[in-house]
């Protein structure tokens, strides 16, 4: 009993990282079509920003993270407008090759700037420490960064039903081309998505930044992991990706914890197995031919 | 959206054998320039056979992977593990080598090869992955961690016995890239290599018109395996030592990197890449090898917006260029 609550919690805490982290590039992919390698930029970028606040110029994380997440989506904008959008109507591998060097100068940069070494993002006192649950104590971070993840996703998923953006967003993702003729101004839009996109990435990072380590080469390291994600989940459902990171999340915690020898194989196994019997992706829609 | 411009070498001009001329006159002369770097050149040779293999599967048959290293790996360790356990004879290791890479490619592209994008993407990473953790986790017969060393060799067809200066290395690669790029012209410019492009250009159409479109990109992955796997062959023989990054994700990535760069609408543009990528690395990583991050994101992002075709590209865009600046 311990040992599932433990595995539940670790599992579910490590799934709400990968969400925040992957639901930007499932939107991408769902409505620009792009593969973006560079995601897991945003996430490192939110990470060293918030590091760089709190250390450099002494602020507190409560308003070092937010600002960061700010940051990070402005920052987004120009990258979107002026390099990938570019590059929406070109063949998958093309776009893959492209973010993958947008990836790789961020990683240079960040190098040339700060270093090869980890970097910690220290939480207040509030947010660190155990809290006991009866049967035994959890860390509070990892709690909070449970309960963050839930937050969000019901934020987006209501943001995404309820707003004018979502309304948009979902008519652009079913048909572009109908979309923008009836006025909706899809650059705009994508740029838009692109930067929630971003936002929560960096939001994911610094959450996550226990389990996955800040460094320079987080964007390369753990892209297959954001990738294998959206890929599950199917591109483009918020509902899927939010699965589908349960699911991987959960089975990969639940793997270290029991079968330590075979951890790494039973993430790719488990992709492999989703992605042969539904190539669409859990919730994903069958393609058009 | 159908980018047709790869549709062209008539059967004709295959006869002609002006390029394959043209890698030995340049593998030679890079020798007799540079004889202390065999061993780099060898491997210049080694990784222009397997993008090749990248070059038939992704440039032809628009098959979108990044886990060709699997096949390559495969290679690798078949042929090392025939030369410790059978024979050290190296020209039946290289068919072993391709014969297992054709296997691993065959029996994964079942799987791959009826989905597209993200998803085929994303399967070829995981069929890599899955290999290995399966080679690090057999440590008995792989060697795990730490990988095969000491690979016995014995003489190319019992006369040339590697030297250390690498010199029968050398000629041994180049003859084996020679080789492979001979006939994968010919297959390029075969009924079956035109309709690989189409099946590249449009699926949708390809099958409409009545092609076997699975079949058909069954069996252009499995000869690309084998030919990977002849890459993985040579390398385990020509530096004796096989490790883990044989099957890494790094590999893949760089061979499609140095495909992007020589241009991926050729089998040319590997040839081209491959000697372009690694003496640019080279220069960059012996000064700062996060510098070399720099300049290959930047070369990326450069050949993806303005270079579409790669270095092979280049003169055709030098001559538009010049063509239109009279008007």
């Amino acid at each position: 009993m311990t040992l599932f609550a433990s595995i539940m919690i670790d599992g579910i805490a490590y799934a709400m990282i990968l969400f925040m982290i992957a639901v930007g590039l499932s939107i991408a992919l769902g409505l620009m079509h792009v593969v973006n390698m560079a995601h897991g930029a945003f996430a490192m970028l939110g990470g060293f920003t918030a590091v760089l606040l709190m250390q450099r110029a002494g602020w507190r994380y409560e308003f070092a993270v937010p600002v960061a997440v700010l940051l990070t989506a402005l920052a987004s904008v120009p990258v979107e407008r002026y390099l990938i959008s570019r590059v929406y109507r070109r063949p998958e591998l093309d776009q893959a090759l492209l973010t993958i060097g947008v990836a790789f100068v961020a990683i240079a940069l960040v190098n040339l700037w700060l270093g090869a070494s980890f970097v910690s993002i220290a939480p207040p006192p509030w947010l660190s420490g155990p809290v006991d649950l009866g049967f035994r104590s959890f860390p509070r971070h990892r709690l909070a960064v449970i309960l963050l993840g839930f937050v969000v996703s019901a934020a987006l998923w209501i943001f995404i039903e309820r707003s004018r953006f979502g309304v948009r967003l979902r008519a652009a993702v079913d048909n572009a081309g109908i979309a923008q003729t009836v006025g909706i101004n899809t650059a705009r839009l994508y740029s838009a998505a692109f930067a929630i996109g971003a936002g929560l990435a960096a939001l994911g990072g610094i959450a996550g930044a226990e389990l996955l380590p800040m460094e320079a080469n987080y964007p390369v390291k753990y892209l297959v992991l954001f990738l294998a994600v959206v890929a599950v989940g199917g591109q483009g459902t918020l509902f899927g990706t939010f699965l589908a990171a349960i699911l991987l999340g959960v089975i990969d915690t639940a793997a270290k914890y029991l079968l330590p020898d075979i951890a790494s194989i039973s993430f790719y196994l488990t992709m492999l197995v989703v992605l042969a019997l539904r190539p669409q992706g859990l919730f994903g829609r069958k393609e058009a031919a | 959206m159908a980018d047709l411009t790869a549709v062209q070498p008539p059967l004709a001009r295959t006869r002609w054998l002006g390029p394959e001329l043209a890698v030995v006159v340049a593998g030679v002369t890079a020798a007799l320039l540079f004889p202390d770097d065999l061993g780099f050149i060898t491997r210049i040779n080694i990784l222009a056979i397997f993008t090749l293999s990248l070059a038939l599967v992704i440039g032809q048959a628009g098959i979108a992977t990044l886990g060709q290293a699997a096949m390559f790996g495969a290679g690798s360790y078949s042929a090392a593990l025939w030369a410790i356990h059978i024979t050290p004879e190296p020209l039946s290791g290289v068919l072993i080598g391709a014969l297992v890479g054709a296997s691993v490619a065959a029996a994964s592209g079942v799987l791959m090869l009826r989905t597209r994008g993200l998803t085929l993407l994303m399967l070829s990473v995981a069929v890599a992955q899955v290999l290995l953790e399966t080679a690090n986790k057999a440590g008995s017969v792989t060697g795990g961690d730490d990988g095969l060393a000491d690979i016995p060799v014995s003489p190319i067809l019992g006369v040339f016995a590697f030297d250390f200066r690498g010199q029968v290395g050398f000629g041994y690669t180049l003859a084996a890239l020679v080789l492979v790029y001979f006939c994968l012209r010919r297959v390029v410019a075969s009924p079956f290599g035109l309709t690989c492009r189409g099946i590249r250009a449009d699926q949708v159409r390809m099958r409409a018109v009545g092609a076997p479109v699975f079949r058909h990109l069954l069996s252009v992955y499995t000869l690309g395996g084998a030919v990977a796997g002849i890459a993985g062959a040579l390398s385990a023989q020509t530096t004796q030592v096989v490790g883990l990054n044989s099957l890494g994700f790094e590999l893949s990535a760089e061979g499609l990197v140095m495909l992007t760069i020589g241009g991926v609408g050729h089998l040319a543009g590997a040839l081209l890449g491959v000697p372009a990528f690694m003496i640019i690395r080279h220069v960059a990583a012996s000064i700062n090898p996060y510098h070399w991050l720099l300049v290959i994101g930047l070369l990326l992002i450069v050949t993806i917006l303005f270079l579409p075709q790669g270095l092979y590209g280049l003169p055709e865009k030098g001559r538009a260029m010049v063509r239109r600046r009279p008007k």
